[in-house]
């Protein structure tokens, strides 16, 4: 798996953005006037279509592919103010080797941890080809100045970060200051570098899917390779519905400008039930390009040992139990 | 390949057993089959059992039943006992859902999902709606205050079309009990067998013998029912042209009548509509049960500034939409009901083209047995097109434009029928405006095809008239008198 993000300039990103708007100047109007044009999501409907979604029954073959898949696609994640050395190394060690009773399981895409963090985990996963993604820009709140938050990114850039991932400045973005929201995503992704960026929405704070998509758009406007739904931190995180409105925004993306962006539901998928209804839905929405860990991703903990145990069912033919598979 | 091929997922047809033979329901018990004709699954033409034709003599047998009924039992039985029997067919209708939503499948040709979701848990809804209606009718039913209480009109006969056959059946047989009618019911010449399964059902509630009569047999037998001197009252949905039949078979008798017939609804999408929910309800208003429904959302109007749009956007949703198996929990579209419907969406696609519109379906690969159509969308239709005026009944869009509100009515109101109109906006005060102007009896905001027995469902103009559900559904089932005439409450008065 190959993350092919050309690095860009926070200049080339604003004039990648008039070009899409097709203005001379950007201004807050003029990212105003764009993202209030969208159309509107009906509550009722998207949460109907993503209900309806939800009833697909996934069974043998299919479910043997889309638990596979769930688990290539995880970014296998611990932020917590307990984290230790010894805590992230023992989750890389789980990321190299997710079931030790079966070596033909797949390894997740990534490993998700604080930007201190990044030194440890990059030296525990080695050249395994398993990513270090560090979250940054003062995550969870992004309460802080931009030149913190730059500091923040490009010291886990610089630890060796595969994949940042930022917060936006929701203050500002519920505030209609969509231009400081545009500037400090174009900054953070001139910061990254070569690494990829994933760009943190924190939907539950955004609540309406009206501003879910005009927040997709315009962190897909100013460079994010990823749009992702939640810190986990604050509830609600991912939902199926969110995660709709994101992928028909990021299907409908590529038609517009021809560039692919990816999608990352995180928090509060835990069973591998609700990785398959999101991997319908990643199927029917976006379509099947989407359907690998280039383009879209699980940011979770726990849904790794169900999708383990379900594995082993299917294998096996009996449910074993939480025993048998490991703890991080 | 796609790279996430859905695995078979077809519902197992064990829980139900069908019989080889069924004899009609008259008086509590099933008579002895005969006079057998097949009914078969569309989606693969294997026979599943052989039904009894009634003729007249069946019917008259199952009228009498009925009539003792009314007089012996039902009509002076307390609103309150007469709820608890219709509690306890919600409740064995929920607790044999799966029997019911696998057996009309079968029977009919619709994707399981949909009789899953749908049919069963909705007919099932009816009667609990219209059981809690029972002990109330007295003080908040459709009597103007003061005047005496709601009467049944005694023995009705019910005609019930192939395309919900559950659900059609609890939408007439809930009020009819709830009220105090005692009925005879025929169900389609396709799709009788949910309709025996109720049967058992009554029998399972110890209904009393007679309240419910099940007549099958073909277009001669609901003839028969009609022209009965002794029903009191005719309650029917089919097509146009049978309940013109009705209306005038019964004319110049005391019956009663209630006509829920076809449509050509208009689907109406504005300029400022949520596109990606306007698209689900496309899909949804015509692609919903291979469209065979009468309210279906066939005509769709949209705004001649986002056609290109909304047609894209269209296309490729159809082009997720999964035809097949209609017991397999995947599929979202099954199979047409008969080979006579198939013959009569296929030809009036083949007129709509030979008028100049043009035709597109999705890649699907249909089972070579069975009667199949594909979702088809027909664009460059105008007002002046037969597939703009006739009724498909069948997976087939057709798509016409529009440049302003006022024009949008007025193609909406352009038609025969008038059953129900869909609008798509972000405005509310479009919504209502809209929906002030719109002769249809239920217009959608933002939504199509939702039903619930709260809501009163009928139509204007050729739709038929009458309503079903809600309150006003209620008065279709019941006289209400001055209250000079007013005799008891038990309503057993003739």
């Amino acid at each position: 798996m190959t993350v092919s993000t050309a690095a860009r300039t926070a200049q080339d990103l604003a004039a990648a953005a008039k070009d899409v708007l097709g203005v001379s100047r950007l201004t807050n109007h003029a990212l105003t006037t764009w993202l209030h044009g969208l159309p509107g999501v009906d509550q009722v409907g998207c949460e109907a279509r993503a209900a309806s979604l939800g009833t697909r029954s996934i069974k043998t073959s299919a479910k043997a592919w889309a638990i596979d898949t769930a688990i290539g696609m995880i970014d296998l994640t611990t932020l917590e103010g307990s984290d230790t050395v010894g805590k992230v190394r023992s989750l890389c060690a789980k990321a190299l080797v997710p079931d030790p009773l079966d070596p033909t399981t797949p390894r997740p895409a990534a490993v998700c941890v604080y930007g201190d963090m990044v030194a440890t985990a990059k030296e525990a996963l080695a050249d395994s080809g398993i990513h270090v993604a560090a979250v940054a820009t003062a995550f969870p709140s992004g309460r802080a100045s931009v030149p913190v938050k730059l500091l923040d990114t490009r010291d886990a850039v610089k630890a060796g970060a595969d994949e940042i991932d930022m917060v936006i400045d929701r203050g500002a973005f519920l505030s209609g200051d969509y231009l400081t929201v545009f500037n400090q995503i174009a900054e953070v992704k001139q910061a990254c570098g070569d690494a990829h960026l994933k760009v943190i929405m924190e939907t539950g704070e955004l609540v309406t899917y009206d501003n879910v998509r005009r927040a997709s758009y315009l962190s897909m406007l100013a460079g994010g390779d990823f749009i992702k739904t939640s810190t986990g931190k604050v509830s609600p995180a991912a939902t199926l519905p969110v995660t709709l409105v994101m992928l028909e925004a990021v299907r409908d993306w590529r038609e517009l400008t021809g560039v692919q962006v990816g999608v990352k539901p995180a928090g509060g998928i835990r069973t591998t039930k609700d990785a398959i209804k999101y991997l319908v839905m990643v199927n029917e929405i976006a379509g099947e390009d989407w359907l690998s860990p280039e383009w879209f991703r699980f940011g979770a903990s726990s849904l790794l040992n169900d999708l383990l145990l379900q594995r082993q069912k299917l294998t096996t033919g009996a449910y074993s139990g939480p025993d048998y598979v490991t703890i991080d | 390949m796609p790279p996430f091929e859905y695995a078979p997922a077809p519902e197992s047809r064990a829980i139900v057993t069908i019989e080889k033979s069924y004899g009609l329901f008259v008086d509590g018990a099933f008579t002895r089959p005969k006079a057998l004709f097949p009914t078969i699954n569309p989606a693969d033409e294997s026979v599943l059992a052989e039904v009894s034709q009634a003729g007249p003599k069946d019917v008259d047998k199952a009228v009498a039943a009925a009539r003792r009924a009314y007089e012996g039992v039902w009509g002076r039985m307390s609103g309150a006992e007469r709820g608890k029997y219709l509690f306890r067919i919600a409740r064995i209708l929920q607790e044999r859902a799966r029997e019911f939503a696998v057996l009309e499948t079968l029977d009919n040709g619709k994707p399981i999902k949909e009789t899953r979701d749908v049919d069963v848990p909705i007919a099932a809804a009816h009667f609990f709606y219209h059981a809690g209606w029972a002990d109330k009718l007295e003080y908040a039913g459709p009597s103007p205050s003061g005047a005496a209480p709601p009467r049944p009109h005694g023995v009705v006969g019910q005609i019930i079309p192939w395309n919900f056959p559950l659900l059609m059946l609890a939408w007439k047989i809930a009020p009819a009990l709830a009220t105090g009618n005692t009925v005879v019911l025929k169900p389609a010449e396709t799709t009788p067998l949910s309709a025996l399964l109720f049967a058992e059902v009554c029998q399972q509630a110890d209904l009393p013998a007679g309240v419910v009569n099940i007549v099958t047999g073909d277009g001669t037998t609901g003839q028969a029912l009609v022209e009965h001197p002794d029903v009191d009252k005719i309650a029917f949905t089919g097509s146009t042209e049978v309940g013109k039949a009705i209306a005038r078979s019964i004319a110049g008798t005391p019956k009663k009548a209630t006509l829920e017939l076809g449509g050509k609804a208009a689907n109406i999408v504005f300029d400022d509509a949520p596109l990606d929910q306007a698209i689900e309800g496309i899909v949804n208003g015509i692609f919903f049960n291979q469209g065979q429904v009468c309210c279906a959302g066939s005509r769709l109007l949209v705004q001649e500034s986002i056609h290109d749009q909304v047609v894209a956007k269209l296309k490729r949703r159809l082009g997720t939409l999964r035809v097949g198996d209609p017991m397999d929990k995947n599929s979202d579209l099954g199979a047409i009901n008969s080979r006579a419907q198939l013959d009569r969406i296929t030809s009036l696609v083949d007129a709509g083209v030979a008028e100049g519109a043009e035709r597109w379906s999705p890649e699907c690969s249909l089972p070579a047995k069975g009667f199949w159509f594909p979702p088809t969308v027909l664009t460059g239709v105008s007002q002046t097109h037969r597939v703009a005026t006739e009724e498909i009944f069948g997976p087939v869009l057709s798509v016409l434009t529009f440049r302003t509100p006022q024009e949008a009515v007025a193609k909406a109101n352009n038609t025969a029928y008038g059953l129900s109109a869909g609008v798509w906006t972000e405005k509310g005060s479009r919504i209502l405006w809209m929906a002030d102007q719109l002769r249809a009896g239920v217009v959608w905001a933002n939504t199509f095809n939702r039903f619930d027995p709260t809501s009163p469902f009928g139509g204007y103009k050729e739709s038929g008239y009458g309503r079903e559900g809600g309150r006003h559904g209620l008065e279709a089932y019941v006289t209400t008198a001055p209250a000079s005439l007013s005799t008891s409450a038990t309503g057993a008065v003739r």
